[in-house]
């Protein structure tokens, strides 16, 4: 059974009056903050210590706090106080803060909250938003959650408070699939690997007997699609989450390569190798039909659509080096969008539709990029030494990628808009060629 | 080859496939100090003056003695065949023109220094580069499939021009047809 059919969101207000003392506390993320907001989120207590197969309900209040606070750290836009600093509420004091021991912390926001078990077996995650200095309540909810997927409400409150307070949708109740890497350069061993966005619930998807490359989510996440070289016939592959089949797509007789799914997720583009010439497809996912997009005498790869389904951004070697081109989603139009010193590559387009992250190459350095689609506004946000596959969260807000240091490891890295706030994502061996899901439901 | 030298080729070759077969060609010599070429990971030319080990006639090791080598290497960027891998190529053509049952996979290969997927669309040019030459020196198209590893499969680890220079590269490797 689905976890996110179990999991509901229970409304516990019916209206929250949005009062202009509440408009005034607010996180402006576009402009890249001066000083994270300071806020306090204390330990979700618990009304009566449950015994469930995650931990008793005291211990789960505890993890949910550090998950929240985790989150919210790692946005880049707040500043969680020490926990050990902070008041422990009980589950009667959430509805009734005591408002002056966050303000003496010069807490600005509290984030409270508290973990119940229910007699179905379920766990109930409520979560509070508070103004500290207003004293008014900004926000809250309930999650209603199985014990397994109890991380899965200590996200969701995180997205809660995100949004609350930034006016922008979260992104931390989401799902990262990437290759995982392990062994000398010359004989990897990569196997598809899925994890939530934090790095828990850590699973490998395939066995590594093969190659695979480039997974990529399809817009309702129970899909993905990949490069695989099993039966050392490497083309694009379909993988079904909820039962791990697993299918080619096409029956093209050479290489098929850089898949994305159409932001509907009912087409997946992808590239097609002829006689050393390299033309963007798009399959119908319901019909199978096929129909070839591009027809140039190049390289045309890496297809990434825009959020309205209109319009495609692709790299091609057309002009003589990699650039990036946008064309119309018949194939029309491509115009060429990246100019300046050196070449552009892997272009993904945000799911807000402002933006397309990718490559910029120049003077032997790789490193992520953003640019408008009408070419203009290029932005270079990283500074490693081959940074590559960006991808983007779901809010359009942070980019993943890999970095690989020079003779060195490949990791996952995560960088916002502002390219101030970058942070290393754990994985248990090497990583590469992340791809972000969408808010899980 | 002076007939003595032969007979003792001969020899060592019905010895090392331990079988009476008889084999109505004798190999060409080995090249007197050709191609010098870097061989990462591939088997090494006998040295010129083991003559009597020299590798059994239609094998992968023949193959790699009599056209000096295996692979053929690329600029940064580039697929085209410079001179000296043109003249690896047409070794390689020569010694599959002599033994028409043996297929080739051609795989192509290229640096770090390029994105993944655009590496990707490089190997298979490159693979199609040395595929397309051997099928102009007569070797049967229907005998050769290409695949791009792009920059998946080094030859050699190390993140310097010396090896991203091994590991640009078209290797013709033998799949079928070979003698043992």
């Amino acid at each position: 059974m689905p976890r996110a059919a179990l999991l509901r969101c229970l409304a516990l207000v019916l209206a929250l009056p949005a009062t202009p003392a509440a408009a005034q506390l607010r996180v402006d993320i576009t402009e890249g903050i001066a000083a994270p907001m300071p806020i306090a989120i204390p330990v979700f207590p618990t009304p009566a210590a449950v015994s469930t197969p995650a931990g008793d309900t005291a211990t789960i209040g505890q993890a949910v706090a550090g998950i929240i606070t985790a989150n919210l750290a790692g946005s880049g836009l707040f500043r969680p106080i020490d926990r050990a600093a902070l008041p422990r509420p009980t589950a009667a004091e959430i509805l009734k803060p005591a408002f002056f021991a966050y303000r003496t912390l010069a807490a600005q926001a509290l984030v409270s909250g508290f973990v119940t078990a229910n007699p179905d077996g379920t766990l109930t995650v409520g979560c509070y938003l508070h103004d500290v200095f207003s004293e008014e309540e900004l926000a809250r909810q309930g999650f209603t959650v199985p014990v397994a997927g109890w991380r899965r409400a200590a996200h969701k409150c995180s997205d809660m408070v995100y949004t609350r307070l930034t006016g922008e949708a979260g992104y931390f109740d989401t799902r990262i699939v990437y290759v995982s890497e392990t062994g000398p350069r010359t004989s990897r061993v990569k196997r598809l690997a899925i994890m939530d966005q934090d790095g828990a619930n850590h699973r490998f998807l395939t066995g590594g007997q093969s190659i695979v490359l480039t997974p990529r989510f399809a817009p309702g996440q129970q899909t993905i699609s990949y490069m695989s070289y099993e039966g050392n016939r490497p083309r694009v592959w379909l993988y079904a989450l909820g039962s791990g089949r697993r299918e080619a797509v096409g029956s093209f007789q050479s290489m098929t390569f850089a898949p994305a799914f159409t932001p509907d997720g009912r087409g997946l583009l992808f590239s097609v190798m002829a006689s050393g010439n390299a033309d963007i497809h798009m399959v119908d996912l319901a019909s199978r039909a096929s129909r070839r997009l591009t027809s140039a005498s190049a390289i045309d790869t890496s297809p990434s659509m825009s959020p309205d389904g209109r319009r495609i951004v692709f790299e091609s070697d057309r002009g003589g080096t990699q650039q990036l081109y946008v064309m119309n989603a018949d194939g029309s139009g491509a115009t060429r969008i990246s100019f300046g010193e050196g070449r552009a590559a892997s272009p993904a387009w945000s799911p807000r539709g402002d933006l397309i992250a990718f490559v910029r190459i120049r003077g032997g350095q790789f490193r992520i990029a953003v640019i408008r689609p009408d070419g203009t506004g290029e932005r270079v946000l990283t500074d490693g030494w081959a940074d590559e596959n960006p991808t983007w969260s779901p809010n359009g807000r942070v980019i993943l990628f890999t970095r690989t240091e020079r003779g060195g490891r490949s990791t996952l890295r995560s960088v916002d808009l502002t390219g101030r706030n970058e942070r290393a994502i754990p994985t248990p061996l090497e990583a590469s060629d992340p791809s972000w899901s969408a808010l899980l439901p | 080859m002076s007939r003595p030298l032969a007979l003792v080729a001969l020899a060592a070759a019905v010895l090392a496939s331990g079988c009476a077969r008889t084999r109505e060609e004798l190999p060409p010599p080995p090249p007197q100090a050709a191609a010098p070429a870097p061989l990462p990971e591939a088997a090494a030319p006998p040295p010129s003056t083991a003559v009597g080990t020299t590798a059994i006639p239609g094998s992968m090791a023949d193959f790699v003695a009599q056209a000096g080598s295996d692979r053929v290497f690329f600029g940064l960027d580039r697929y085209d065949l410079d001179a000296e891998a043109q003249a690896t190529l047409d070794r390689q053509a020569a010694w599959l023109r002599r033994y028409p049952a043996v297929r080739a996979t051609i795989e192509g290969h290229a640096d770090e220094r390029g994105t993944r997927e655009y590496n990707l669309a490089l190997g298979e040019r490159r693979a199609n580069a040395a595929r397309n030459y051997l099928a102009a020196q007569g070797v049967a198209p229907s005998r050769m499939t290409v695949i791009s590893y792009g920059k998946e499969r080094p030859a050699v680890e190390g993140a310097n021009e010396e090896a991203w220079a091994q590991n640009r590269r078209a290797v013709t490797v033998l799949v079928s047809g070979l003698a043992n």
